[in-house]
């Protein structure tokens, strides 16, 4: 069996003085924003059709009708999107041994206590869960959601059928937004998070504090890495 | 302009030439689809209600015919497919369609020509209102006409889904959804609907509820006394009664009628989508998002402390044995 | 119609047979619902398919198309078996009494007389035995076995349940149940009206099949009286105008005759007219025939009609041939021996039998007029469209005129319904383009003819250039001047002739009705039976009061009908012989004492005594008759006929092939399919559909999109047999030609045993053609034969041999 690693090729330590370590690179974090872009406007639109209190959303786009028709769309886009996401990252989410212990000791985590964590990889169980949600999430929303794009696909899918869909598209959307929440939140809480996904590196003492694995890693590839 | 259009008014009666004022009005809407806290109209106008008597219908497809001509669409010229329904279904330019069924009837061995005309039952409890996302899209008037307002119809097809007898049709034109109003400007100047004022058998009449339904009764009467033991009203309760109803010589299996629902009622799945489903959702979000500013304002933030870094330049530099000297590459 | 649509209402029996109401005539069928609805009146459907009208009936029965009459016979002998039989009436009302010559007989499917070799009878044993005072000779007790009643019974004897079976395969319990529901009417306070339309006519014996019905009808008592007569839906708006004034080309208006060319001169002319009275006391009121035809030569030809010239009788063209009906003139087009046609308001391409035919007579003309407000097949006959009209366009040579015309709603006057009415309606719309109105157009080319014959003279120019032509502009004669001419005026003072100092009208005036009509000059009237339709009073047929005392039905002070504003004919017969009406309840007019009076028009003289003069007074019997003596061709009582294409032989004489005196053209009968021809085993009907009006609607996108193609229709067994799917496209074959449609499978028809044989029927609807906004197809004339009613020449659509197959789809173009 394979040994999952802690970090990927491409991740490395970008300087020593002080030590950043380059966490995304830039087509990462390019795919990134496209698939945060598209999930923001998403949740903009979808809420507007939600909820008659959010109705007001679809003016953000010039009305209802373009809200309409501009949802569907920015879903493929976001899927094609999330899925150039899932094959760069996939792997590093898989779960390990020290999940388990993080996700019991959750009470630290919220806390802060980050001392009394186990050490991790790129990723924490927190992370990962947010990396597997999105991923189930977004499928079931893109399955649901072309059963009721009404323009194209109306036809190919019964009215019956088509009320599950329209009924599992918006707890799934709920669900997302519920992660969509977490994940920013956490990105924000978590200080230091955001640069990683904006100039694509994070600061040594970050990566020591969150993903020390990870740094070990990056660190002793460091040695044997190919010249520059 | 004169008096005020008489209500209702029954299709057969001519209308009057000159000018008269509307008997429906913006504020005899008592239901507005995504909106909250109509304001209770200060009148209530009566009931109205379209009777289909499908044992009268002879299938002539006038009201059809008189639909097209009212709402001034443009049905396709399509193909035959080895049946009399044309267009084949409902479609966006077709609000009403007679559905022809074959049947034959077990008890007597008889082929029966069941005729009905398909359209929009006007329920009172209207599963497309109820799941119209668009405020002001779909209406329903206090003498229980429901309408589609097309300006503020964003095409979603939410409607088709809400609808238990699969009537709204989302053009691929203008990607509105359309549907019979029950000619409801026709019935503001006090006339019936087009296709009651075509019918030649007079299948079609339109009135109060109160007058179609005692109407019905007689027909039923009529057909009970002429061997149709089961004949009956169809004014489903399931959604708070139709205002298009019919009269069928076999009441207890409407289905045999091209599908007509048994006991239709808005579908629990879209009662969950709009109800439990919208609420429950709303306040998670609201409760997680709450909850993370919350915990933003109050627990500390996770920052790395100067030893972090220290401890991170540690192992970076202990492993960095081909380390050149102090320059930073990467933060030039 | 002897009746009218709002009648209908008063009927507990509706029979539709021989029509399709509720699908060819819905606003008409409102009048059964209404009966159905208010009065609890039943609906019997007798038809090859399952219809629309089927669809609302309370009983419906199949038969075999072209075999009524052995059905009607069929009923009358359960009536006449069963005692369902309104004895007073049959008795006083019909000639049931009447003694009939010895000689007559039926034998072997066909009556006495019959000459092979001419296809025709002698009808000299067909009459009545007459009494040395000149009357027929009568057994009111019915005993004589010469009387029309027991030679009646013979004649029907044969037509037994099991006879009806055998020959309409209608199953025996379903005819049983008819013949109940029929027997029901034949008390005084039961009636029974018979809806009928092309079903009936369209056949090679189709007078025959109304006869039938109307002896039933005189049987049942229900002629004459509220919801029952014989009612002929007719099948275009103003289709009874258009017969009323002269449609055939044996009759000129208000049903006279053409002259033959062995009637010579005038008195000739009216001595087989002016019937005598064949009983004491009768009217007789044929014996005014004088009174009409000369009004009628006075309005030709105004002063040249003269006493001293007989009218002008010698400037009417007399007939070599009996008729020069549509089908003779396509057979002489045929022949090269017509140059130039007028098609006017018709669509011969696809509404005439056998197709090819057509294609071919108009081929031959050198020229070809198409008045018409739409663009038709037949002003196209020359243009190739694909398997759809498939000419050598090149090879005609015929030079085709369109002249765009008004459509009913352009233009003002009346339109003749069903029910006689003439009702009067203005222009809605302007015409479009430059649509003219026919009036216009055909006074634009007749004021050119008369001018080349002013010009130049010509073999007989007397008719022509005498015609009364008293137009304000004589180019453009309008629809007011028109019908004041049909109504008709004096000429001089009109007298009473009860009281010779009694002024009835001024010279000048309009005539109130056409017993102001006389024989000598001083009246003029195009069309007596439209007389009192625009009289001093002014425009009667403008009339819109819908009051209706009573709720008879009747709306004397709507519009006004034909003759006389009687909305009810032979309504005398309404009443008992005292003149008390059968029905109380639906009365309709009773004699007082002194007079006839009530809800319609008494259809007698209003002081004829009711014991004395008979309800009939158009006939010289003053009864009606069961027996029709020698007025129709093809016999006194109607007998079964197989269509000329057939799936069986006529089982009374399996030699006899379809109608035996109708008129065959030589190159016609090579065109039949021999009786039982495994080639086309399959009985073809045509039909209309409910969303279409003839070839009209086609061109209209609202009635296209309700029914865009051309289809047949077929059981689910002939389908199955034939590999066919619903839906499918399928080859229809005759020995004639070809059409390809698209294939509806149902239940609604179903195979039929026939003399031991399953008959197939395929159901052949009629509004597609290739002009216009529906999707290109064919009409049943590409298959059906050209061969007509004996009598009236209406050409065989109802029953004709084909084939099917099913095709490939058509390729896209």
């Amino acid at each position: 069996m394979v040994r999952i690693p802690y970090s990927e090729p491409g991740d490395r330590i970008e300087s020593t003085r002080p030590v950043t370590v380059s966490r995304y690179r830039g087509i990462t974090r390019l795919n990134h924003w496209v698939t945060a872009i598209s999930l923001i406007v998403l949740l903009l639109s979808g809420l507007a059709f939600f909820d008659p209190s959010l109705y007001w959303l679809t003016g953000l786009f010039g009305g209802g009708q373009t809200a309409r028709w501009l949802h569907p769309i920015l879903g493929v886009v976001l899927f094609f999107s999330f899925l150039g996401m899932f094959i760069q990252l996939w792997r590093l989410n898989l779960p390990q041994p020290e999940d388990k212990a993080w996700v019991s000791q959750i009470g630290d985590v919220v806390a802060g206590n980050e001392e009394k964590l186990p050490e991790l990889g790129k990723y924490n169980a927190g992370q990962k869960f947010i990396f597997w949600a999105m991923s189930v999430l977004i499928v079931v929303l893109i399955v649901s959601g072309v059963m009721i794009w009404e323009e194209f696909f109306a036809g190919y899918v019964s009215i019956p059928t088509r009320r599950w869909a329209v009924l599992t598209h918006s707890i799934a959307a709920v669900a997302i937004i519920l992660v969509f929440i977490l994940h920013v939140y956490a990105a924000f809480w978590t200080r230091g998070t955001l640069r990683a996904m904006t100039q694509g590196t994070v600061t040594g003492g970050w990566a020591w504090r969150h993903h020390r694995k990870w740094l070990r890693d990056v660190a002793g590839r460091r040695q044997n890495g190919p010249a520059e | 302009m004169s008096e005020t259009a008489p209500q209702p008014t029954t299709a057969a009666a001519n209308p009057p030439v000159q000018p008269i004022g509307l008997n429906m009005l913006p504020s005899d809407v008592v239901r507005i689809s995504a909106t909250r806290d109509v304001p209770q109209p200060e009148r209530q106008l009566t009931k109205v209600a379209k009777l289909i008597d499908v044992s009268k219908c002879i299938g002539c497809k006038a009201c059809q015919s008189a639909c097209i001509e009212w709402n001034d669409t443009k049905p396709e010229v399509e193909t035959n497919v080895g049946v009399y329904e044309n267009p084949h279904d409902l479609t966006p330019n077709m609000f009403t369609l007679m559905r022809f069924t074959e049947w034959v009837n077990p008890e007597t061995d008889n082929l029966e020509w069941l005729i009905r005309k398909d359209g929009c039952m006007h329920c009172e409890d209207p599963g497309c209102l109820k799941a119209c996302p668009a405020p002001g899209a779909i209406v329903q008037y206090s003498n229980g006409i429901v309408d589609f307002v097309k300006e503020n119809c964003i095409g979603c097809g939410y409607c088709v889904k809400g609808c238990p007898f699969d009537i709204p049709r989302i053009s691929k034109v203008d990607h509105k959804s359309y549907k019979c109003t029950l000619c409801s400007d026709r019935v503001a100047v006090g006339q019936g609907p087009a296709c009651a004022k075509a019918c030649p058998t007079q299948a079609i009449v339109f009135g109060t509820k109160d007058d179609m339904i005692a109407h019905a009764n007689t027909r039923i009467e009529d057909l009970k006394s002429r061997g149709y033991a089961n004949a009956g009203i169809y004014d489903p309760q399931g959604v708070g009664g139709t205002h298009v109803i019919y009269v069928l010589h076999h009441a207890d299996k409407p289905a045999i009628y091209e599908g007509l629902p048994e006991d239709p009622r808005i579908s629990p799945v879209v009662e969950g989508w709009k109800g439990v489903t919208k609420t429950a959702g709303l306040a998670l979000m609201g409760v997680t998002a709450l909850g993370a500013a919350l915990h933003g304002i109050f627990a500390r933030a996770n920052r790395v402390d100067e030893h972090e870094e220290q401890e991170a330049a540690r192992l970076v530099r202990s492993d960095d044995q081909g380390d050149a000297g102090p320059t930073d590459r990467g933060s030039a | 119609m002897t009746n009218s649509w709002t009648d209908i209402k008063n009927t507990d029996l509706v029979v539709v047979m021989g029509g399709n109401a509720a699908e060819a005539h819905p606003c008409g069928f409102k009048w059964v619902t209404e009966a159905k609805a208010k009065r609890g009146a039943k609906l019997i459907v007798v038809d090859p398919r399952y219809t629309r009208t089927a669809s609302v009936s309370d009983f419906y029965a199949p038969i075999r198309p072209g075999s009524d009459i052995a059905f009607l016979m069929g009923v009358i002998r359960w009536c006449m078996e069963n005692d369902k039989v309104q004895w007073e009436y049959v008795l006083n009302y019909t000639n049931a009494a009447f003694l009939v010559k010895d000689e007559f007989g039926w034998s072997d499917g066909l009556f006495t007389g019959y000459d092979e070799e001419k296809r025709d009878y002698d009808k000299a044993s067909w009459d009545y035995k007459i009494g040395e005072d000149g009357y027929v000779l009568t057994d009111p007790t019915l005993q004589d076995p010469r009387c029309v009643w027991n030679l009646l019974r013979d004649h029907v004897d044969v037509y037994t349940p099991e006879m009806v079976e055998r020959v309409c395969g209608t199953p025996q319990d379903k005819f049983l149940t008819i013949c109940q529901m029929i027997g029901e009417c034949s008390t005084p306070t039961k009636t029974m009206t018979s809806m009928y339309a092309l079903g009936w006519t369209q056949h090679s014996k189709g007078a025959q099949n109304i006869r039938g019905m109307a002896m039933l009808q005189l049987i049942l008592g229900n002629i004459g009286v509220r919801g029952g007569g014989m009612n002929a839906l007719r099948g275009h708006s103003n289709i009874q105008g258009l017969t009323d004034i002269g449609l055939m080309s044996n009759l000129i208006p208000g049903y006279l005759n053409i002259p033959t060319e062995k009637e010579a001169d005038w008195q000739t002319y009216l001595s087989t007219r002016s019937f005598k009275p064949l009983r004491p006391n009768q009217m007789s009121y044929w014996q005014n025939y004088p009174k009409f035809m000369v009004s009628f030569m006075k309005a030709m030809w105004g002063d040249t009609a003269t006493a001293e010239n007989d009218w002008a009788y010698h400037y009417l063209p007399k007939l070599d041939v009996p008729a020069y009906d549509a089908m003779r003139m396509f057979e002489l087009m045929t022949h090269g021996k017509v140059n130039l046609y007028f098609c006017q308001g018709f669509n011969p391409l696809l509404s005439f039998p056998n197709r090819g035919k057509m294609t071919e007579a108009f081929s031959k003309l050198k020229m070809l007029v198409i008045m018409d407000p739409l663009t038709t097949e037949t002003s196209h006959f020359w243009q190739n469209h694909g398997i759809y009209n498939d000419v050598d366009t090149a090879a005609i040579q015929t030079e085709v005129l369109e002249l765009p015309t008004t459509c009913f709603a352009e233009d003002e006057g009346a339109l003749v319904n069903s029910g006689r009415w003439l009702q009067w309606h203005w222009a809605g719309a302007t015409p479009p383009g430059q649509a003219k109105h026919d009036t216009w157009i055909m006074a634009q080319i007749w004021t050119r003819v008369r001018k080349l014959y002013q010009d130049e003279g010509g073999v007989f120019p007397d008719p022509i250039l005498n015609l009364t032509w008293d137009y304000a502009d004589p180019g453009n004669p309008m629809p007011d001047e028109l019908a004041k001419e049909m109504n008709g005026k004096a000429l001089a003072t009109v007298y009473d002739p009860a009281d010779p100092t009694k002024v009835l009208a001024e010279a000048g005036q309009q005539l109130a009705g056409f017993a102001q009509y006389r024989d000598d000059g001083s009246t003029m009237g195009g069309c007596w039976i439209y007389a009192g339709s625009w009289t001093e009073k002014g425009n009667m047929m403008a009339r819109r009061d819908n009051s209706d005392p009573d709720e008879t039905g009747a709306y004397l002070n709507w519009a006004f009908a034909w003759p006389a504003n009687r909305r009810i004919l032979y309504n005398r017969a309404s009443c008992d012989v005292q003149g008390k009406p059968w029905d109380p309840s639906r009365k309709l007019i009773e004699w007082t004492g002194e007079k006839w009076e009530g809800y319609d028009v008494p259809d007698i003289a209003p002081t004829a005594k009711p014991t004395e003069v008979g309800p009939f007074i158009m006939n010289p019997e003053g009864v009606s008759r069961l027996f029709s003596r020698g007025m129709m061709r093809d016999g006194p009582f109607p007998t079964h006929m197989e269509p000329f294409e057939a799936p069986i032989a006529n089982v009374f004489n399996p030699r006899m092939r379809g109608n035996p005196v109708a008129r065959v053209f030589e190159s016609d009968a090579e065109t039949f399919a021999a009786v039982g021809d495994p080639d086309f085993p399959f009985v073809a009907t045509s039909y209309r559909l409910t969303e279409h009006f003839h070839y009209w609607t086609k061109h209209n996108p609202v009635n296209a999109a309700l029914q865009p193609e051309f289809f047949v229709e077929i059981s689910e067994e002939l389908a199955a047999e034939r590999g066919i799917e619903r839906g499918g496209r399928v080859r229809v074959w005759s020995k004639r030609g070809q059409v390809w449609a698209k294939a509806v499978v149902t239940k609604r028809i179903r195979p039929m045993t026939c003399d031991g044989k399953i008959v197939h029927v395929v159901g052949i609807p009629l509004h597609w053609g290739f002009m216009g906004a529906a999707r290109n197809g064919f009409g049943p004339n590409s298959l059906s034969p050209a061969v007509g009613d004996a009598n009236v020449e209406t050409p065989e659509f109802k029953a004709f041999m084909v084939n099917i197959e099913p095709a490939a789809e058509e390729p896209v173009a």
